[in-house]
């Protein structure tokens, strides 16, 4: 197994997931064989080569301080799963 | 045992562009709720944010401002983590390669000069803005402040004391201000800061234990906090226990910090460099250019003004805390060239209706520079007396009037010539006796008391150097 169940679980609660032990064995079954396609870069010799972070070769695409139009406030609540009219709703976070 | 305060500040400062760092929504504050924001800044799938130049241009300023290392190939990162504020799940920040480190303002405190040091800065963009329901266990977020551009100022723990912490805070205030890249706004929020502090035995060089403080909105609050926090951590060691490192709100209605709940998770960013964004890179001439644009700064306006004009470094200070103050000084010195009583007159009758925390506020000043320099001008000229002029002044922060028509239509120049005094002096001569006696038998204190009855039959318009000479004369002769 390249990840361990303590990783996985860590990871879900990063990402405020819960997950059952049943889910966290799933998931490590899961993640196991893409885990292992992308090691297979680590067998490469990539002695002298720079990290690059992007895949083509640009810099500096930027844009001009212009207002551009935003969306409407249905629009932009239009996907939200709670919602009251004029904010996203969500679980009380503090206190 | 005695102990040394160690504090660092982090700040962010909003910057003041129109639009957002990724898209083109505005970036207005006040906005009905969910109304400035795009696919873009609300993280929906499939989107390409671009990075707004503007922002560059701004941090570049920054960095040339305060004395850093500029770093010329720039990459996002994105630091991962989740909560309702954040649409995309993770911020856009810089993280091993930040836009500029190594940097120092210089301030001072009580007449001591002391060099603070900058550990870095940075471009990113901030958080949406999350209301709590007082009745329902539900909160409401509002995406129109995500992904507003900031920039984060960190300094090295070079500040040892509370007062030199809102000193600063201050400088950096002032140089943003300077700049015109901040409004600096510390309610709203475009002007904010984070302060570690720590103590450590006198003489020791390992740092004590550190706590964080936050929700200090104004200088104030955070001299403040972190003076209440300097006793809490005092007393914790000196009864032998142990400082816990935690994250503390300022409460500013009581006056303590408490443990902030809720978010106290563990923390790990996984930063990453963020494939949607290609590097910037500030070629020589780039550089060169932001330099260049640099406007005069606090610290040199402060010099010229001690050296061209002949302030005393107090008053220099004072004048050039605030963008606002130092031009409104220079727009009302162009008609009232006397620098010194010039100073004299905004720090004693004008700063105190400002509350001295906000020197910019004299820009919404009713009372334009031509006006001041023009009441000014009138008691140079022995129009009226000084006295008199606080009165006008207050008049002219009231209504904004100019002070030559108050002056006339209250009927309050100075009586200056002698034809007007005379009889008035003879009449109070007469009617005090017993302050005759007195002052012939040498006791010249009286006159204090002549000076007084003629002010009083005057409206205080009488020339007190002349009713001086008059009952001079007249209680001489006799």
């Amino acid at each position: 197994m390249r990840i361990s169940h303590d990783e996985i679980r860590k990871t879900a609660a990063l990402a405020r997931l819960a997950m059952s032990d049943d889910e966290v064995s799933d998931m490590a079954g899961q993640l196991d064989p893409i885990l292992g396609y992308i090691a297979k870069l680590n067998e490469l010799d990539t002695t002298g080569v720079k990290p690059a972070n992007h895949a083509i070769d640009i810099h500096n695409a930027l844009r001009e301080d212009e207002v551009q139009p935003s969306l409407a406030q249905d629009e932009a609540l239009a996907n939200a799963p709670a919602q009251n009219g004029e904010a996203f709703v969500v679980p009380k976070v503090v206190g | 045992m005695e102990f040394e305060t160690v504090i660092g500040l982090e700040v962010h400062a909003q910057l003041k562009t129109r639009t957002k760092i990724f898209c083109g929504c505005p970036t207005t504050f006040g906005a009905a709720p969910n109304t400035n924001v795009c696919p873009v800044c609300l993280g929906m799938p499939g989107v390409l944010p671009v990075l707004n130049r503007q922002v560059v241009e701004y941090a570049l300023k920054m960095a040339c401002a305060t004395n850093c290392e500029v770093n010329q190939f720039n990459e996002f990162a994105r630091k991962n983590y989740f909560y309702p504020d954040l649409p995309k799940g993770y911020q856009v920040s810089q993280f091993d390669l930040p836009i500029a480190e190594h940097g120092w303002v210089d301030i001072e405190v009580d007449g001591e000069a002391r060099r603070i040091g900058l550990t870095r800065i940075h471009m990113e963009e901030d958080a949406g803005k999350l209301i709590h329901s007082e009745r329902e266990p539900e909160s409401y977020v509002d995406l129109n402040r995500a992904a507003v551009p900031l920039i984060e100022i960190v300094s090295e723990p070079d500040i040892r004391t509370p007062a030199q912490a809102a000193a600063y805070l201050k400088k950096l205030h002032a140089i943003l201000r300077y700049l015109d890249i901040c409004d600096g706004n510390m309610q709203e929020g475009s002007f904010r800061c984070d302060a570690n502090i720590s103590l450590r035995p006198k003489g020791r060089e390992e740092l004590g234990t550190r706590t964080e403080l936050k929700n200090m909105n104004s200088f104030r609050n955070v001299q403040r906090a972190l003076e209440y926090e300097e006793r809490r951590q005092r007393d914790i060691l000196l009864e032998g226990g142990k400082v816990v490192q935690q994250t503390l709100l300022w409460d500013p209605d009581r006056n303590v910090t408490n443990p902030m709940r809720g978010k106290e998770e563990a923390h790990d960013y996984r930063y990453f460099p963020d494939p949607d964004l290609v590097p910037v890179i500030i070629d020589d001439e780039w550089l060169e250019r932001a330099r260049k644009s640099l406007p005069e700064l606090p610290d040199e306006r402060k010099a010229r003004f001690i050296n061209e004009l002949g302030l005393p470094e107090y008053d220099a200070g004072v004048m050039t805390s605030a963008r606002e103050l130092a031009d409104y000084f220079e727009a009302a010195l162009r008609d009232y060239p006397q620098a010194k009583k010039l100073s004299n007159w905004i720090m004693t009758e004008m700063m105190r209706e400002f509350k001295g925390e906000e020197a910019a506020a004299i820009a919404s000043c009713p009372v334009t520079p031509v006006n001041l320099a023009s009441l000014l001008g009138m008691i140079e000229a022995g129009k009226i007396s000084g006295k008199i002029a606080k009165t006008v002044m207050a008049e002219m922060m009231e209504s904004g009037r100019e002070a030559e028509v108050i002056v006339k239509e209250k009927n309050l120049i100075q009586m200056s010539d002698e034809g007007d005094l005379t009889a008035a002096v003879a009449e109070i001569i007469a009617a005090s006796p017993k302050q005759v006696e007195q002052f012939r038998a040498g006791k010249g204190k009286v006159m204090g008391f002549f000076v007084g009855q003629l002010m009083k039959k005057t409206r205080g318009r009488a020339n007190p150097q002349l009713a001086n000479k008059l009952f001079q004369q007249a209680l001489n002769e006799d």
